[in-house]
């Protein structure tokens, strides 16, 4: 197929994309999560999610995890990109690295009366979620683990009076004795 | 107590912190324009006499003066400029110089703490703006902090692969009295240690493949240039000793000469047949601080496709973005250059590739750069030729505007040493030459600096002309005068159906008057019979001249590498015939 003629050169690209988990250990300085955010943007990456909190007070240390997809050439673009910045300390990425727990968070609400509401605590029961707000048409349910159990738990909630959910993201971290 | 206080020599106000830190990292120079967020830092200057500031006569003068001093020094280029409309106008530069790895310090006045984020008189958001073109940026709220973030400002700026740095200071801060002291080891960024020893096992599988190539080929950029003069000489000293073709992107002109014999000229988009054939049919291809830029790749699926390659860089996001190399070494080009001809000297010996010169020597009779002469008119290509016979013996600087001119400067201007073209590669700023030279003849007093500009670029900063007479600094702006936007033109021919809209230089003004309202020569020519006698009259004119040289109105740039196409596709000049070109471009409607 010809290209439009243009001063770019265009090109189709068809590696697959694939999913990766990071962290990164950052300066906790003002400015830092923009910068981190604009990179993404600027650059035309996805973030799937992402989130953020001080981890070490004393040194100044804050960790993001970020879920992110791309080629392969892409993931690998977008880790120099984040080590290279000022404040970055350490990039690891969590899914090459192949021995990572991931978790996340999500609160859901359901309104509902009757089978619905049984139904529901009994597949609450299952996937251990916990009830941590209830009235007498509505529960909140907390749960935790990764993300693909809490994609299957809010769509098993769906049909039984779903209302809103909220996740806080990803937050991953290494198995065995090592830190990173 | 009090007393005692007064009497300690780092306290200071942060106004003084700041010029402090300033002589403390051999800042010589700066380049600023005042206003009300920075007169504390004005009126500091004002009392010292170490650090001579250059008032330009717009902010974006004072950012690409501040690049052209650094890129011909070495150093880094620092600048001063107030809140709100002098750190937007600094935009330009900050974008130009991260793409082109240009070390600038530059320092905005903000409006006082308390107000920041109240809309308060020429506020905005600087470090908001400025992040994505700059390497990194500060807001320093507190005084306590300006030291060390100054400091760090010059580590961040120079090392690794260099960039331009904002640090921007409220008022009150410039007023508030604090504890200066001088750069300290601690003050490197602590998160910040680029890596600048390349790996020697990846080195070792470097050498085993340059001793085995049959078809080699060098392929420098701007990272020589940054790394120092030494990145040069080992560079020379590399082509010495395995006597490989050498061909550079429009940023590493210089550091291999253009003399030497394995030059092939530079490559990419412009670039000559024979350095492009050259990449297009190696089979082991050694990059050393240049970045695959799409000007340079052509379609990426049919760059160099039989080529092992071979990527010399200090910053890993560099490597592997556009092409996927065979044998990354991060690291500095001096420092891996100086390990890789250790090991070459010591286990290889240099491949027999007569061969390959052969092939070379076939593209070379091509005469890739070949032009119409003309006894009416001036051709731009030969102004060129004509500026550099003239001027080539001395102590010469080039810096270019953006376009056709840009080009024939890059193909016919020869340059020996590195440091001495200054042009904007990644940004393409038009309104880059002129401030640029003008930094380059504050670094130089005694050198000859000239702008090779295009008459609708050097419009864009023609006000600096103030600034070079102000402070008597002889530059020369050399225009190849196509009474057009060239390049823009010769796209419309090549892609919108010869539509040319909006790209003719209406309303040009005279640029003898023009010079001489500003209080410098203006000089003009028509005929190539009078070229040489002017090109001589401007050398011996010791001030700022601006040269209006009258060129061939419709010439066009070639060689050229069409959209899309691979380096084995190049335009020739003998072949961009109206059917050849339109065969070559064709396709739909642009895009850009
Ligand atoms: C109108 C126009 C036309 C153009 N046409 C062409 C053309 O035909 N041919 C051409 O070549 N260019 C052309 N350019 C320029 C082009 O856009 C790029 O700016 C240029 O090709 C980039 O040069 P470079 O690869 O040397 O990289 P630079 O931008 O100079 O980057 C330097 C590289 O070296 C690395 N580096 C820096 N310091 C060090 C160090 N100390 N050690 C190791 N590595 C280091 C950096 O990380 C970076 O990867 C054109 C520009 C314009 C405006
Ligand atoms: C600030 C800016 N605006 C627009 C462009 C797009 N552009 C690239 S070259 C060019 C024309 C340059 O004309 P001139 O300076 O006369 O140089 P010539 O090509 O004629 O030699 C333009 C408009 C640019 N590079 N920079
Ligand atoms: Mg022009």
């Amino acid at each position: 197929m010809t290209q439009p003629a243009s001063a770019y050169f265009m090109e189709e690209r068809h590696d697959p994309n694939e999913t990766h988990t990071l962290s990164v250990i950052v300066q906790n300085e003002p400015g830092v999560l923009a910068r981190v955010i604009g990179l993404f943007s600027g650059r035309g990456y996805n973030i799937e999610s992402l989130t953020v909190s001080e981890t070490e007070a004393q040194k100044h240390l804050s960790r993001i995890t970020i879920v992110t997809t791309g080629t392969p050439m892409v993931i690998q673009q977008i880790k120099n990109q984040l080590d290279r910045m000022v404040p970055v300390y350490r990039v690891v990425d969590m899914t090459l690295s192949g021995r990572s727990i991931e978790r996340e968070l999500a609160m859901v609400k359901l309104r509902g009366v009757g089978e619905h509401r049984v139904e529901s605590l009994r597949l609450a029961e299952a996937f251990r979620a916990r009830v941590i707000d209830a009235s007498t048409e509505s529960f909140v349910f907390e749960i935790t683990g990764n993300s693909s159990k809490i994609n299957q738990f809010i769509e098993l909630m769906r049909p039984l009076g779903l209302v809103e959910v909220v996740r806080t993201g990803v937050a991953a971290i290494g198995r065995g004795a090592e830190g990173m | 107590m009090s007393d005692s206080n007064s009497h300690d020599p780092n306290q200071m106000t942060g106004a003084a912190m700041i010029v402090r830190a300033m002589k403390d990292h051999g800042v010589e120079h700066i380049f600023g324009y005042p206003g009300g967020a920075v007169l504390p830092i004005y009126d500091e200057i004002f009392q010292q006499s170490d650090v001579q500031h250059i008032l330009v006569r717009h902010e974006q003068g004072a950012g690409h003066a501040a690049e052209g001093y650094a890129r011909s020094t070495g150093k880094p280029g620092v600048v001063l400029v107030t809140s709100g409309p002098g750190a937007t106008n600094m935009v330009t530069p900050l974008a130009d110089a991260l793409m082109d790895s240009i070390p600038l310090v530059c320092i905005t006045g903000q409006v006082p703490t308390h107000l920041i984020g109240n809309d308060a008189f020429q506020e905005c958001d600087t470090v908001g703006i400025t992040r994505p073109c700059t390497k990194h940026n500060w807001l320093v709220r507190r005084i306590e902090d300006l030291a060390k973030v100054l400091h760090e400002a010059f580590y961040v700026a120079t090392s690794g692969r260099p960039g331009p740095v904002v640090v921007d200071v409220p008022k009150d801060v410039q007023f508030a009295t604090g504890t200066y002291h001088p750069p300290r080891k601690a003050d490197v960024h602590v998160s910040y240690v680029p890596k600048t020893k390349g790996d020697p096992a990846q080195i070792r599988k470097a050498v085993a493949l340059l001793a085995n190539a049959k078809r080699p080929v060098i392929y420098s950029g701007g990272g020589v240039v940054n790394s120092g003069p030494e990145a040069s000489r080992l560079l020379r000293e590399l082509v010495e000793i395995t006597d490989f073709p050498i061909t550079s992107t429009l940023m590493g002109l210089g550091a291999y000469p253009a003399s030497g014999k394995n030059w092939l000229g530079m490559l990419g988009m412009h670039g000559t047949y024979e350095a492009n054939m050259t990449m297009h049919g190696c089979d082991v291809m050694l990059c050393i601080g240049a970045r695959f830029d799409d000007r340079i790749t052509g379609r990426t699926d049919a760059f160099a496709p039989n080529a092992k390659k071979i990527h010399i860089d200090i910053d890993p996001s560099s490597i592997n973005k556009n092409i996927r190399v065979d044998v990354p070494i991060i690291g500095d080009v001096a420092t891996v250059l100086e390990d890789l001809l250790g090991v070459f000297k010591a286990e290889a010996k240099k491949p027999d590739i007569k061969p390959w010169w052969q092939q070379v020597a076939s593209w070379r009779a091509r005469n890739s750069l070949a032009y119409k002469k003309s006894s009416d008119v001036i051709m731009p290509q030969y102004a060129i030729q004509r500026l550099y016979e003239a001027t080539r013996g001395r102590d010469t600087y080039i810096t270019t505007e953006v376009g056709q001119h840009q080009m024939w400067a890059a193909q016919f201007y020869g340059f020996e040493q590195p440091k001495r073209w200054m042009t904007s590669g990644g940004l393409g700023t038009m309104g880059y030459g002129l401030p640029a030279a003008l930094g380059v003849q504050v670094a130089h007093r005694d050198s000859l600096v000239i702008d090779i500009a295009g008459d609708a670029s050097v419009q864009m900063t023609i006000q600096e002309m103030a600034t070079a007479v102000q402070y008597e600094l002889p530059i020369k702006i050399f225009i190849l005068n196509n009474q057009y936007m060239g390049m823009v033109r010769q796209w419309q021919q090549l892609l919108h159906g010869n539509r040319l809209s909006h790209s003719y230089t209406e309303a040009m003004p005279d640029f003898v008057k023009l010079a001489e309202a500003y209080g410098a020569v203006g000089m003009q020519v028509f005929k190539p019979s009078d070229l040489d006698g002017a090109i001589q009259d401007m050398i011996k004119v010791n001030k700022p001249v601006l040269f209006d040289c009258r060129v061939a109105a419709l010439e066009n740039c070639f060689p050229m590498i069409p959209s899309g196409k691979a380096h084995n596709e190049m335009l020739l000049p003998a072949e961009a015939t109206d059917e050849a070109t339109a065969a070559a471009f064709a396709g739909g409607k642009a895009l850009v």
